[in-house]
């Protein structure tokens, strides 16, 4: 007992040695730890095979007017849709129409392929996958808690907030669809 | 001295009091923190502290594997491939898990050295050093299945060898090792089922190792640590409290640690391995020089060097099987071998033995250690490593079979301090001179 | 004394224990050990791939190798990752880069017709496994004398002696010595292991080093026209080959290899702060 009082008396004669060796150390060795910490939760994250096949390609000529198909695109479903002019007239005449998300029919497709829809068939409510052809607006119906989407993809009433999402993609040939 | 001190906790805040009356858990770390440790450990005594951070890199990093592992047949060799190459710094966690392994068992290995060395097996430590032979019997399971999981050529060797084993009870009741090797297996060879039952004890096991863990610290607790003396604490003027004086020094120790394990991680990954174990499995090739683990080796050797297969395995089971009996076979009422020089002369073989079995491990049975000449047909003649490795297991058996009992009865320590202090101190009762110049550096 | 001793003895246990490791590790095959290729990429701590070298090396893989040797673990993405042979920092994305997707479009890989389901070919994308030669390993076996040629992704972890074998194996081909019979769709190389003991008429004790392989000698001067102007040897080939292969047995090594710099020099200092602490708290206990 007697060493060990003196060592903590002489340890508190010198407290800013004490002190920035000490707290050094301490920095140190929690410092290690954090950079650790990086890897371990990255190694979460997506790995290269899966990002990888994040972009998918897809030749959409034998899709015919008023079809659709849908693709696995990173996991989830792609809905490709060829509109009939129909459709086209029914979603642009909507375009100012009262809906949750508003958005222009045109914004939504690109320029001058307006019969092609391409959109990410998830639920913006609880990520199910819509059935087209269900509802009043002639667009799809979501099974599991009624979200009505129209002929563009947008929410029209029910619970989701949010249209169905137009993923990144571009035409890279007259019959082809790159999307990611 | 027995069990903790008096608790020092005082809780200041009504929510520290409010918990402390319902879950002193904040007690319970402060009293681990201020626990009385006698001042002179030296730094073997710190891969206690070493192992416990062996076994909770081992827990994290296989968990993470174990996120992007497929313990199927057809894909496992290229699921841990799939680690290495696409998965984020799953290279990082993959040989820190495989080099972590070795570094564990050399850490347990040097901590059971230290605790034979120092007699902490001994009164009143027996069943602190049974729980301690419980883990490393824990840890042996878990390394063996999981070295099985990459699914590699010498993967499957092993998994086959070391299940066959049981096999040897046809000998015993026939028709009984057999139904035991099927059972393991799930089939009629090692295969898919195999590898997927494995997974999940590779998996199961370490926790009930950190579960026995706690138990080994709980028995550590009650008669407190032994120290290079062996002569129990016996005044608080013996004992520093752990924090800060051993955590420092314990981290000190980690780091310094870490620099080995750092070393094989990044820079030798594979030097512990085995080239074999990069051809996926097949179950129609043998590998031509199949071997365990380096930290197997002592055992395989012993297990060869009996060319009946029954009593080879039970030779084998048997000389894990000392290190349960030890404490009973130890007939010294002296704990630190520090004042028994000639029990240190025995240790010092015993360790040389457990190390040379080791190179007879990995050796082919009919490799020489000594050629003396050639047969006819061109083949070596001489001492060979079975025979090596027979001498060396009759004195592996010898050292706690005979060594142990007969000189603790013969010898003469040389004179035992009073007390930790004294020593320490360089007070009156110096003994022989070789304690004290040691303890120096300490 | 005691202590001390106890030192000295677990030191020299330790130092036998590593003596052993490589020993164990060696298979006991009288094959020739490896000639060293100079291969500097292999020192532990500093050791890098020459990109040329990796380059010229995929196209002696494509160009000669691949014609019967699958590499099921490599995507020609990998190709364009970090430290690969054709790594261009302007892109960083090995998905996206140019060079990747040109070497993977000019490869046919099969695939299965999204509308009949008939089997196809399409060419490659970036995504894409290396094509394998053949449908599958029994195909492989029957198109090569019954000896199925191994997939080359780890090979060299799979040998002793890694790229070094490689390079010996392939370079390594000598006409048999008098009094062995080479079976016939074999060839003798000392570097292959086997054991040559039943083919050998000779004296008992001089049986030849080597084994018998199902590859005959492949490489030959400008068998591969290399882009970057290096004269087409045999040596050279094999060189650049193998040190492709050390690569594509473990394409994250250079990664590896710089994060355990950083690391060894952080552990270094903090070692030292920590001794310096302990050193510190411990002042004063006479221990």
């Amino acid at each position: 007992m007697v060493d060990t009082a003196n060592a903590e008396s002489h340890l508190k004669d010198d407290p800013s040695r004490r002190d920035f060796i000490h707290i050094a150390a301490v920095t140190g060795a929690v410092g290690g730890v954090a950079a650790l910490a990086w890897p371990l939760v990255d190694q979460m994250n997506p790995s290269g095979d899966t990002l990888a096949l994040a972009t998918v390609e897809y030749d959409f000529s034998k899709v015919a007017l008023g079809q659709q198909v849908s693709i696995n695109w990173r996991g989830k479903p792609v809905f490709i849709r060829h509109r009939t002019p129909a459709e086209i007239a029914k979603a642009v005449a909507d375009d100012h129409a009262a809906m949750p998300d508003p958005q222009t029919d045109e914004a939504r497709v690109k320029p001058g392929k307006a019969d092609w829809l391409v959109l990410v068939g998830v639920c913006t409510h609880l990520g199910c996958v819509p059935g087209f052809g269900g509802g009043e607006y002639g667009g799809w119906l979501c099974p599991c808690h009624g979200s009505v989407y129209d002929t563009s993809g947008r929410i029209r009433h029910g619970p989701a907030p949010k249209n169905l999402a137009v993923p990144d993609y571009a035409f890279t040939g007259p019959t082809k669809v790159k999307i990611g | 001295m027995s069990g903790h001190p008096p608790s020092t906790y005082e809780p200041k805040t009504g929510i520290e009091r409010w918990l402390d009356a319902r879950l002193p858990i904040v007690r319970l770390a402060v009293d681990l923190m201020d626990f009385p440790t006698p001042k002179n450990l030296n730094y073997w005594w710190t891969f206690g502290g070493i192992l416990a951070v062996c076994l909770v890199t081992q827990i994290v990093t296989g968990v993470i594997l174990a996120m992007h592992y497929v313990p199927n047949a057809d894909m496992a060799f290229n699921s841990v491939e799939h680690i290495m190459r696409d998965v984020n710094y799953g290279w990082l966690v993959r040989y820190i898990h495989a080099n972590g392994a070795s570094m564990f068992f050399l850490a347990v290995y040097i901590h059971m050295a230290r605790g034979m060395y120092y007699g902490s097996y001994k009164a009143p430590r027996e069943v602190l050093w049974l729980l301690g032979c419980i883990i490393y019997l824990l840890m042996m399971a878990t390394a063996f299945m999981g070295y099985v999981l990459p699914w590699g050529q010498m993967s499957f060797a092993g998994a086959v060898v070391i299940t066959s084993l049981f096999s040897a009870f046809d000998q015993v009741i026939p028709g009984l090792g057999t139904a035991i090797t099927t059972w393991l297996w799930g089939g009629f060879a090692v295969g898919g089922a195999t590898l997927n039952r494995f997974f999940s004890l590779h998996y199961l096991l370490p926790f009930m190792i950190a579960g026995v863990v706690v138990l080994h610290i709980w028995a550590l607790h009650v008669p407190g640590n032994n120290n290079p003396t062996g002569v129990e604490v016996k005044s608080k003027q013996d004992t520093l409290p752990f924090h800060p004086y051993y955590t420092v020094k314990d981290g000190f120790a980690i780091v310094a640690f870490f620099v080995l394990f750092a070393w094989f991680v990044f820079f030798a990954p594979e030097a512990l391995g085995h080239v074999d174990n990069q051809t996926p499995a097949n179950p129609l090739v043998t590998p031509a020089h199949i071997v365990p683990e380096w930290y197997f080796l002592p055992f395989y050797a012993i297990l060869r060097s009996i060319p009946q297969k029954l009593f080879g395995v039970l030779a084998m089971f048997g000389s894990i099987g000392m290190l349960f009996a030890l404490p009973w076979l130890d007939t010294s009422k002296v704990k630190s071998m520090r004042y028994r020089p000639s029990a240190r002369i025995f240790f010092l073989l015993f360790v040389a033995t457990t190390v040379l079995l080791g190179w007879c491990g990995g050796k082919e049975p009919d490799d020489m250690v000594m050629t003396m000449g050639h047969t006819a047909t061109g083949d070596p003649t001489g001492f060979s490593v079975v025979w090596f490795s027979r001498i060396l297991a009759v004195y592996y058996f010898a050292y706690f079979l005979l060594v142990l009992p007969i000189l603790g009865l013969r010898e003469t320590p040389t004179q035992v301090p009073a007390n930790i202090s004294t020593p320490v101190l360089g007070g009156a009762a110096m003994p022989a001179g070789s304690a004290a110049q040691a303890e120096k550096k300490g | 004394m005691g202590r001390n001793t106890l030192i000295a003895a677990l030191s020299a246990a330790l130092a036998l224990a590593g003596l052993s490791l490589p020993a164990s590790a060696r298979t006991t095959q009288a094959e020739l050990k490896p000639v060293p290729g100079g291969f500097t990429f292999e020192q532990p701590v500093f050791g890098r791939f020459d990109q040329g070298s990796l380059q010229r090396g995929y196209k002696v893989y494509a160009e000669v190798c691949s014609s019967c040797h699958a590499m099921d673990l490599m995507y020609y993405r990998n190709l364009c990752q970090q430290n690969g042979p054709f790594f261009d920092p302007k892109h960083p994305n090995s998905n996206e880069a140019p060079i990747c997707k040109a070497i993977a479009s000019s490869i046919k890989v099969p695939d299965v017709d999204q509308d009949t389901g008939d089997a196809t070919q399409r060419p490659a994308t970036a995504a894409d496994k290396f094509r394998n030669p053949f449908p599958n390993k029994i195909a492989a076996a029957a198109s090569n004398g019954g000896a199925a040629p191994p997939d080359l992704s780890v090979m060299a972890r799979a040998r002793e002696g890694g790229p070094q074998y490689i390079y010996s194996l392939l370079t390594g081909y000598v006409s048999p010595p008098a009094g062995l019979t080479v079976p016939a769709g074999k060839y003798y190389t000392p570097y292959f292991p086997g054991d040559l003991g039943s083919a050998w008429t000779g004296a008992k004790d001089k049986v030849p080093q080597g084994g018998f392989i199902s590859m005959p000698f492949q490489l030959s001067p400008d068998r591969v026209t290399f882009d970057d102007g290096t004269k087409s040897t045999t040596d050279q080939e094999a060189k650049d080959v193998a040190t492709f292969l050390a690569w594509t047995a473990e394409p994250k090594q250079t990664e590896r290899k710089e994060a355990g710099l950083a690391v060894m020099i952080y552990l270094l200092l903090l070692a030292g702060v920590l001794y310096v602490s302990y050193r510190t708290i411990w002042r004063n206990v006479s221990h």
